[in-house]
C-alpha cells in the first residue's frame, strides 16, 4: 500500500467526526521502484494532504520530506526525486491502519488493508 | 499500446472459478481492454492519473488502466479470494496495484482525489440495487470521469437516477456490448446467457477543484 493510498483514505466507522489521517502501524515496509513522472508529481501535489504524507513518511522509515512545502518547490528536481520517493516507492507490506479516533486497526498483510467495517461500526 | 495487444495481455489473466453470491462475473478481457481503450484514446481518462477500479474482482479493468498508464491504481473489492487472485495477475504483468479490501459502501475517502473511477458494478439481480450503490460512490468519489456497465434494460433509469439524484452532470451510453455469463450459479437455467449492457461515462459535477479536504463519508444517498 503506497502512502499516497494512505493520504485518501479516511475511517467511516460511525460516530468518527474525523477519520483522517490513520495513524500508521509498520511491521514491514517495502519499497518497489517506479519510473519518475514529474508531471503526475507536479498535478498530485496541491491534492495531497502534506502533513499526514510527512508524518506517514517518517513513520515508514523516511524523514527527508520538508515538514512544510508549496508549489515553488516542485521546480526543485531534488524535492521531485523525494515527493516521488515517499508518494508511490514506499510500501506498507504488513501493519496496520489505526482509527485516529477509535484506535480501531485495519490490518494491512500483503500490502492490502482490511477495510471491512463489523456490523456495529456501520 | 494497441488495442489487440491489450486484450492479449489482459487475456492472459486468471479468472474465477468459484464465485459466491456477490454476482461476480469477471470482466472479460474484450470487454475490458475496449473500456479502458475507450477511456484514455477519446477522453484521456487514464494516463497519469489516480484509477480507482470499484469492485475489481480479479482486477482485470484495474489492470487495463496501468497497462494503459495509469500512474496510480487502486483495486477495492469486499472478497480476499479475489484479491488474493487480483494480486498474483498484477504480478503476473508485473503491475503495481493498490488493494484495498473494503464494502464499496463504507469506504470512507478523504476527498475527490481519485480522478477516474472503471467499474463493472453486480447487475443488481440478486441484491436489488447494487448498481446503484457502486454508482452512487463512484460519482462521490471521482473527479473526472466514471466508467461502467449496465444492463441495457436499466437504460433510462440510470439516465435519470444519475443526473437527478447521483450528482452527475452528464450521463452518456458510449457503446452497447455484449457480455457473455457463463452458468457459474445455481439460479442459472441457461448454459450460457447473452446479456446486453452499456458502457456509460459519467461526469460527476462541481469539481471540487484542486487542494480541498472536504471529508467524505461514502454511503448511498
Amino acid at each position: 500500500m503506497r502512502l499516497l493510498t494512505h493520504n485518501m483514505l479516511s475511517s467511516n466507522i460511525k460516530g468518527v467526526a474525523n477519520g483522517f489521517p490513520f495513524r500508521i502501524d509498520v511491521e514491514k515496509v517495502v519499497e518497489k521502484k517506479v519510473d519518475f513522472n514529474a508531471g503526475f508529481l507536479r498535478n498530485i501535489f496541491p491534492k495531497v494532504e502534506w502533513k499526514a504524507f510527512v508524518d506517514a513518511a517518517r513513520t515508514m522509515g523516511y524523514p527527508e520530506l520538508p515538514e512544510e512545502a508549496d508549489s515553488s518547490l516542485l521546480d526543485s528536481d531534488e524535492f521531485l526525486t523525494k515527493f516521488h520517493h515517499g508518494l508511490l516507492e514506499l510500501h506498507l507490506e504488513e501493519g496496520a491502519l489505526i482509527c485516529p479516533e477509535t484506535g480501531r486497526r485495519f490490518p494491512v498483510n500483503k500490502g492490502i488493508p482490511n477495510m471491512l467495517l463489523h456490523e456495529d461500526e456501520v | 499500446m494497441k488495442l489487440k495487444q491489450l486484450e492479449g495481455l489482459l487475456g492472459e489473466l486468471q479468472q474465477f472459478s468459484n464465485p459466491k453470491e456477490l454476482e461476480q462475473y469477471p470482466t472479460g478481457p474484450h470487454i475490458a481492454s475496449r473500456m479502458l481503450f475507450t477511456a484514455e484514446n477519446s477522453f484521456e481518462d487514464v494516463s497519469n492519473k489516480v484509477v480507482a477500479d470499484f469492485g475489481c474482482g480479479c482486477g482485470t479493468l484495474g489492470a487495463a488502466a496501468a497497462l494503459l498508464g495509469a500512474e496510480h491504481v487502486m483495486g477495492i473489492d469486499i472478497d480476499s479470494q479475489s484479491l488474493e487472485l487480483a494480486s498474483l495477475n498484477a504480478e503476473d504483468l508485473e503491475l503495481d496495484i493498490n488493494f484495498i479490501q473494503s464494502d464499496i459502501k463504507n469506504l470512507g475517502w478523504r476527498g475527490q482525489i481519485v480522478d477516474t473511477v472503471v467499474m463493472n458494478p453486480p447487475f443488481g439481480t440478486r441484491k436489488k440495487g447494487a448498481d446503484m450503490d457502486f454508482l452512487c460512490v463512484a460519482l462521490k468519489v471521482a473527479s473526472q470521469a466514471v466508467y461502467s456497465l449496465h444492463k441495457t434494460s436499466t437504460r433510462d433509469h440510470i439516465k435519470r437516477v444519475a443526473l437527478r439524484d447521483l450528482n452527475a452532470s452528464s450521463a452518456e451510453v458510449l457503446c452497447e456490448l455484449r457480455f457473455d455469463v457463463p452458468q457459474l450459479y445455481k439460479f442459472h437455467k441457461k448454459k450460457e446467457v447473452d446479456i446486453a449492457v452499456d458502457l456509460w461515462r459519467f461526469v460527476p459535477k462541481g469539481n471540487q477543484g484542486k487542494g480541498t479536504e472536504h471529508h467524505l463519508k461514502s454511503g448511498t444517498s
